[in-house]
């Protein structure tokens, strides 16, 4: 079974960014940039998977400017085979997205796709259950337990009460929560061997896909800030403070 | 303007986010219909009916979708959807897995999570976690969109008499099927609609330590939740999460006890009326954002606070 695996290159989690002072977008100079967290963990998934036997083939994909092949090279040295770099400077909204991955899943017909549920710059969570309208394939998002066996595939995900369990056909797009697996380190034998795979480079004109986005961000600002609080020394002053100031006990 | 609003309910009751969600709805402005999809939902429907501002309830009630689906919950609103300027569903896990299908089935894009209407086509949203607000400006005809329930007072449950209209839709995509459901049963209120919420992080230690929290929380009418550090650690289970991939709550007071105040955590909480921050480490970060800081021993400090309210 053929697996597709994507990875978007993101501000790195541990990064506090700011607004361009002049509001026209996040400032992303000098900044460190990883996998998406998510994405990590799908990657991690289909290595488990090939491990198991079950998967046969890993081709990881990622959407973005040239540099995302730095991305590619990593989730390669994760344990994936090949890549695809669908490659565009532009800033592009998770319909476009996830129409190129259309195209893409078109020509390398996978059983499985598996994607972050939500990359942590635009928390749009969105591509993978659009990636499931245009194929009509269905979905596992938010999964915390992917079980595939024969034709089809056991999820559990993450809704807001608990647990839910769904049986769905293959082909299957699964996107991963938090909890899903618990991603390994590439070691450097295999960092160095990942550089050897094979990454090819597309762009969306060749995959006969309109990227024109219809969402325009007008502007970006850091929230409102909360104003500084105080510390209290004791309980009975804090129950005290709750009860006469803010009034909320 | 006509805005069709897709219910969250559990066929017998609707959802308080719905109502927040029609609050949203309202600040656009214009006709709303609310669809009440589900199996065995004429109570629910009934409900809807009542909801202060609401025009028309439409009730699709059909097997295909019984467990709110995404793969035929999504044909069902985008076939729907076509007749309106907006489709709008809460934030909530369902609306996140069902509307982004809805939106490429129409060819449009979706605005996710909006916190503030700030035109008919002008939207606030919070992006990396909420450390930055973005205003986005939607040039489709359909514009398809979750919201942030907390970003909006939700409106009357009562004082509306909306006529109900079923539909005859039956979409099953054939791919899905459900299979259980483990839902955590509580008596205390809901994460999201609580007034009160008390979290605990990895300060607490183990899942047994909890019980501090739970006491302190039935005194004070209050909901439990958690960092994404306690319930990595198993001490509580996921759908106790607060945060940026967990739930996003705004309550009146938030208590974060042991609780060190990582940025995805705070995505989820810093929009609480009242914090109040009780950890041992003074320069832990949710000092930053807490209304009131309590420098001490969380052991000693709930005990002593739930005796003393």
């Amino acid at each position: 079974m053929k697996i597709l695996v994507t990875v978007k290159r993101v501000v790195d989690y541990n990064v506090k960014v700011r607004p361009k002072s002049d509001g026209t977008g996040v400032d992303l100079n000098n900044v460190k940039m990883s996998i998406n967290p998510f994405c990590e963990i799908a990657v991690e998934e289909a290595v488990r998977l090939k491990e198991k036997g079950i998967a046969t083939e890993i081709v990881v994909v990622s959407v973005g400017d040239k540099s995302s092949q730095e991305q590619i090279r990593t989730a390669l040295a994760l344990g994936g085979d090949r890549g695809i770099l669908v490659e565009s400077g532009e800033e592009l909204q998770p319909l476009a997205i996830a129409k190129l991955l259309k195209a893409v899943v078109d020509k390398e017909q996978p059983q499985l796709v598996i994607l972050g549920k939500q990359s942590i710059d635009g928390d749009n969570n969105q591509t993978g259950q659009m990636l499931a309208a245009l194929t009509g394939y269905a979905q596992g998002t938010f999964a915390s337990e992917l079980t595939v066996a024969g034709d089809k595939a056991s999820v559990m995900r993450e809704v807001d009460g608990g647990m839910q369990t769904l049986d769905l056909k293959l082909p299957l797009i699964v996107t991963t929560d938090l909890r899903l697996n618990e991603p390994r380190y590439a070691s450097l034998p295999n960092i160095m061997k990942a550089k050897k795979k094979q990454l090819d480079v597309v762009t969306p004109a060749d995959l006969g896909v309109d990227i024109t986005g219809r969402v325009k961000t007008l502007k970006v600002e850091p929230p409102a800030e909360r104003k500084a609080g105080i510390k209290v020394k004791t309980v009975a002053e804090l129950v005290e403070k709750l009860k006469n100031e803010a009034k909320v006990i | 303007m006509s805005i069709l609003v897709v219910a969250e309910h559990d066929n017998a009751t609707v959802k308080g986010a719905t109502l927040n969600t029609i609050a949203a709805a309202q600040k656009i402005g214009g006709e709303i219909t609310l669809l009440v999809a589900g199996q065995g939902c004429a109570d629910a429907a009934a409900a809807a009916a009542k909801i202060a501002g609401v025009a028309k309830v439409l009730v699709a009630d059909n097997t295909a979708y019984a467990h709110q689906l995404a793969e035929n919950i999504g044909l069902l609103v985008a076939e729907l959807g076509k007749g309106y300027q907006y489709v709008l569903t809460p934030a909530t896990s369902n609306g996140k897995n069902f509307m982004p299908r809805v939106a490429a089935l129409l060819d449009v894009g979706q605005i996710s999570e909006i916190i503030e209407v700030v035109s008919p086509d002008t939207f606030k949203r919070p992006i990396y976690a909420g450390n930055i607000i973005a205003t986005v400006q939607s040039s489709d005809t359909i514009k398809v969109i979750t919201v942030r329930t907390t970003g909006f007072d939700p409106v009357a449950a009562e004082g509306g008499s909306a006529a109900i209209e079923a539909v005859a839709v039956a979409k099953d995509a054939g791919v899905s099927s459900f299979v259980k459901e483990e839902l955590a049963k509580s008596d205390r209120p809901e994460l999201t609609a609580a007034n009160i919420v008390v979290s605990g992080g990895r300060g607490m230690q183990n899942g047994d330590n909890f019980k501090l929290l739970y006491t302190l929380a039935d005194k004070l009418g209050a909901a439990v939740g958690a960092s994404r550090a306690a319930v990595d650690a198993g001490f509580v289970p996921n759908d106790m999460q607060v945060g940026q991939t967990g739930k996003i709550v705004a309550p009146d007071l938030y208590i974060a006890v042991g609780i060190s105040g990582a940025i995805q955590h705070l995505a989820g909480m810093k929009d609480s009326k009242t914090i109040v921050a009780i950890n041992k480490d003074p320069d832990a970060p949710i000092f930053q954002v807490a209304d009131y800081g309590l420098v001490a021993d969380l052991f000693e400090a709930v005990p002593e606070l739930e005796k003393s309210i």
